[in-house]
């Protein structure tokens, strides 16, 4: 027998075997893909994984997306981001701002085919405020009568003020007025949640099989690590509108993979757009390209309880004022985001944000500014500064990290120390407030309103991770809060005009959204908050 | 035999635990905790959760509750994915992971053991030249390289193949992960198994045995072949290990919810449950294959087997 003789028989063998195994292997894993033969199907790549779709569990943006689909608030958002009704048809406010009575649609149901009543919804508004639930977000709603308490564990969760009136009617009582509490109400975690099975199931009621849901769609599979399957809800009271049978939320983590997904046309929609690829796209297909403002800022934090940076205002402003805003947005970020001269964004409702008083400067008058307060913050030549610069790892963030030491070195002689930390190391040195000196961090807006932003910064807020306090500061958000509208905005613009004087934070710029829609999808609005409900959508069959 | 293999299994248990104790330490002394992020809890919302997940107890308190649990199979909870336990997260990726990995596996083995006998029989030939320098490449360019250059070439431009495992069924979407998974076992396998043939057609016996007039077919057949894959199946139980292993990339780029992307991403999350579920289960497994591979080694050489 001849080699080649032997290493073929040997070969075709393996073969043999090879193609036995698999194909016992593929029959067992080939079926699990979703199937996509369905009429209308939309494909959405909706980023890093919902970590619940129980609407009391979840924080994530991941989890709002298809939980916005699968679920109805009183409220809901119209492809442009004005407010709308949803389950409740109608509301009223009293006078004194602090109860709201909503008269639900009695045509709601829930997708097994129950009426959605008001007794649901006391239901589920007691459910997030339970300390059994241990829900994470409960922003919604803690400016409802007794919240607080109810979740310190002091008072029962049936002493909520939120209580039903008959079947369509509810009732909610705050503690004082809150100007955008409706808006609150598009949130996901003040969706109801049905009683029945959630006594039926526990915590287990969010699963496929179990869910029973109150929105367009209901959860028809959840394949973790690879995509959640929503199926019209035949029951939902404006089933006749939603046009697309099926929507499948694609997890898509890593945005240069969902790019590719989305050019070899197994996504209608992805959630981003790398920053690497942006340009071309946009020179090449700049119709599929959209963008839109977003209330996010990206920043710079001042660790407020060091005495370098806590008793020094002129050299916070100093710093702030050498960064050329303009090269970080245009140059290094490049998919327009705005440069940012204020702490809350541009386009927030109902109101008007303030501005660094060197913002309308050019470049150069506010580069030597800079070096003159820098100087009278008592560094120079012969004194000069270093500083500690703490950003997670990140493309994106080395790359603003080093312009800014470039900057800094240039306009100030200052001599920064990158250090790059894993996200939840960072976060963990920032809160200990030890070590960090400056770090990066960004806050995007939880409803469309400047408190968000400034209510952020206040003393007591844990989420104002620079240990940032003003008693100016403080007391006017404080007085804002218990202000009609038009006054509360003065006092809010006030209150920010305090912040950009002190300089606790240093803004860089405000985020974009941005998404790949292929040209069949219709019904794509641009909004602030990026809300984007499927059942908005509809699929055109050209190409 | 049999003997043998229950008491590797037996002396197994401890090295488990210990795996166990290390990861439960470090994941716990990594800093932050799985509920943390930018937008900081208020304490009363901090210690509701704490509570409800029992993190509020001391470290050796949640790690004798942790062994409690195991040992009765249980691996708790996972702190990302709320509606699942570790053990359904675990038990939903291996079955992806395997396929891959064993796939890849038995590519690599075919393709890899055929082109090292080739290029070793044909030792200094243009094709010996032409399959060391492929295999060079091989275990030069990094997965990471690969996979999206396999991506762009046959599902973005080509659009032959599914760009990710989601976007595809059967067969198609595993063909692109198991290639770039099996590429650079190809290579080390055919390197391996060449080096190992030219060695054995070296020795004192493959010379008696061609002085006895065999030819070099039957040499091959009889007497080359098994001694040729000694060194082979010594390294078979650390590639099956790093073939299930290094999926970690592979199933990141292609988007498969195997094990080593829940590894990657329980990590970040700090996800304690599911780390330590997943590490468990790595553990398990290489020990497992390396105690296969040592009956394996005992098969094939009588030698071992007689002492």
């Amino acid at each position: 027998m001849t080699i080649s003789r032997l290493c073929k028989r040997d070969t075709a063998r393996w073969t043999l075997r090879l193609l036995l195994l698999s194909f016992l292997l593929l029959n067992a894993c080939g079926e699990s893909g979703p199937q996509p033969e369905l009429r209308s199907v939309l494909n959405r790549g909706t980023g890093d994984e919902p970590e619940s779709l129980d609407m009391h569990k979840a924080s994530s943006t991941g989890a709002g997306d298809v939980q916005r689909d699968i679920g109805e608030g009183l409220l809901g958002f119209t492809r442009s981001g004005e407010l709308r009704a949803a389950a409740a048809e109608s509301w009223e406010i009293s006078d004194d701002g602090r109860e709201y009575t909503f008269r639900l649609r009695p045509e709601a149901r829930w997708s097994n085919g129950d009426p959605v009543t008001a007794e649901d919804f006391v239901f589920s508004f007691q459910r997030l405020v339970d300390p059994a639930t241990a829900a994470l977000y409960v922003k919604s709603v803690d400016s409802i009568e007794n919240a607080g308490e109810i979740m310190a564990g002091k008072l029962l969760p049936a002493a909520l003020g939120v209580s039903a009136v008959g079947e369509h009617e509810l009732h909610i009582r705050l503690k004082h007025p809150v100007p955008y509490f409706l808006s609150l109400l598009t949130h996901p975690s003040t969706f109801p949640v049905h009683p029945g099975s959630v006594e039926q199931h526990g915590d287990a009621h969010a699963r496929p099989g179990n869910h029973v849901s109150n929105g367009a769609y209901r959860l028809q599979d959840w394949q973790l690590g690879s995509h959640i399957e929503l199926v019209r809800n035949e029951h939902y009271w404006n089933n006749a509108e939603t046009a697309i049978d099926r929507v499948i939320h694609f997890v898509s983590p890593e945005p240069m993979s969902e790019l590719n997904r989305y050019l070899a046309g197994e996504l209608h929609v992805t959630h981003t757009i790398p920053p690497e690829s942006f340009r071309q796209l946009k020179e090449e297909r700049s119709d599929e390209v959209r963008t839109s403002a977003s209330l996010a800022v990206y920043y710079y934090g001042f660790n407020m309880t060091i005495p370098k940076f806590a008793e020094n205002r002129r050299l916070r402003e100093a710093l702030s004022m050498a960064i050329d805003r303009e090269t970080i947005a245009n140059d290094v970020m490049g998919r327009g985001e705005r440069p940012a001269y204020g702490w809350v964004p541009d386009g927030t409702a109902n109101y008007i944000a303030r501005r660094f008083p060197y913002a309308d400067l050019s470049k150069t008058d506010r580069q030597r500014k800079a070096k003159q307060i820098f100087q009278e913050a008592g560094y120079g030549e012969d004194n000069p500064l270093t500083i500690e610069l703490r950003y997670n790892t990140s493309n994106i963030h080395q790359r603003i990290a080093a312009s800014v030491q470039a900057m800094w070195k240039d306009v100030l002689g200052v001599e920064t120390k990158l250090i790059n930390e894993e996200f939840q190391v960072m976060l963990a040195n920032i809160r200990e407030k030890k070590v960090t000196e400056v770090f990066r961090l960004n806050w995007s807006g939880d409803y469309n309103d400047a408190h968000t932003f400034l209510s952020t910064l206040e003393s007591d807020n844990p989420s104002n991770l620079t240990g940032y306090r003003s008693d100016e500061f403080d007391s006017l958000m404080d007085r804002a809060a218990q202000s009609d509208p038009d006054h509360r905005q003065i006092l809010m613009a006030e209150a920010e005009g305090v912040l950009l004087r002190d300089h606790p934070v240093i803004p860089l710029y405000f985020y974009v959204n941005k998404s790949m829609v292929s040209r069949q999808v219709e019904g794509w609005g641009d909004n602030v908050l990026n809300y984007h409900y499927s059942q908005h959508l509809s699929l055109t069959t050209e190409d | 035999m049999l003997r043998y293999a229950f008491l590797r299994i037996l002396g197994a248990i401890p090295t488990l635990l210990l795996v166990i104790a290390i990861a439960f330490l470090m994941v716990h002394a990594a800093p932050g905790g799985p509920f943390d992020s930018e937008r900081q809890l208020p304490p009363d919302i901090e210690e509701n959760i704490e509570r409800a997940y029992h993190l509020d107890e001391s470290i050796p308190r949640q790690f004798i509750r942790y062994i409690n649990g195991v040992v009765r199979g249980d691996l708790g909870p996972s702190y990302r994915y709320r509606e699942f336990s570790v053990s359904e997260v675990i038990g939903s990726a291996i079955p992806v992971t395997m396929t891959i990995g064993l796939l890849a596996f038995l590519l690599a083995l075919t393709v890899g053991i055929s082109a090292g006998l080739v290029a070793g029989l044909r030792k200094n030939t243009v094709l010996d030249r032409m399959i060391t320098a492929v295999a060079m490449i091989g275990i030069s360019v990094p997965v990471f390289v690969f996979a999206p250059l396999m991506i762009l070439v046959f599902a973005v431009t080509l659009k032959w193949l599914p760009a990710s495992f989601a976007g595809g069924s059967g067969v198609d979407r595993l063909l692109l992960p198991v290639v770039a998974l099996a590429l650079p076992q190809i290579a080390y396998i055919a390197r391996l198994t060449r080096a190992s043939l030219i060695d054995v057609m070296n020795s004192d016996y493959v010379r008696t045995a061609r002085a006895q007039g065999l030819g070099t077919a039957s040499i091959v057949r009889y007497h080359a072949l098994k001694p040729t894959m000694l060194p082979l199946v010594s390294y078979l139980g650390p590639a099956f290990a790093a073939v299930l292993t290094g999926s970690v990339v592979v199933e990141h780029v292609f988007g498969i919810p195997g094990v080593g992307r829940f590894l990657v991403t329980s990590a970040m999350n700090r996800d304690y449950t599911l780390v330590l579920g997943i590490t468990i289960f790595y553990a398990a497994m290489v020990i497992v294959l390396n105690l296969v591979v040592d009956l394996f080694y005992a098969f094939l050489d009588p030698r071992i087997r007689s002492r």
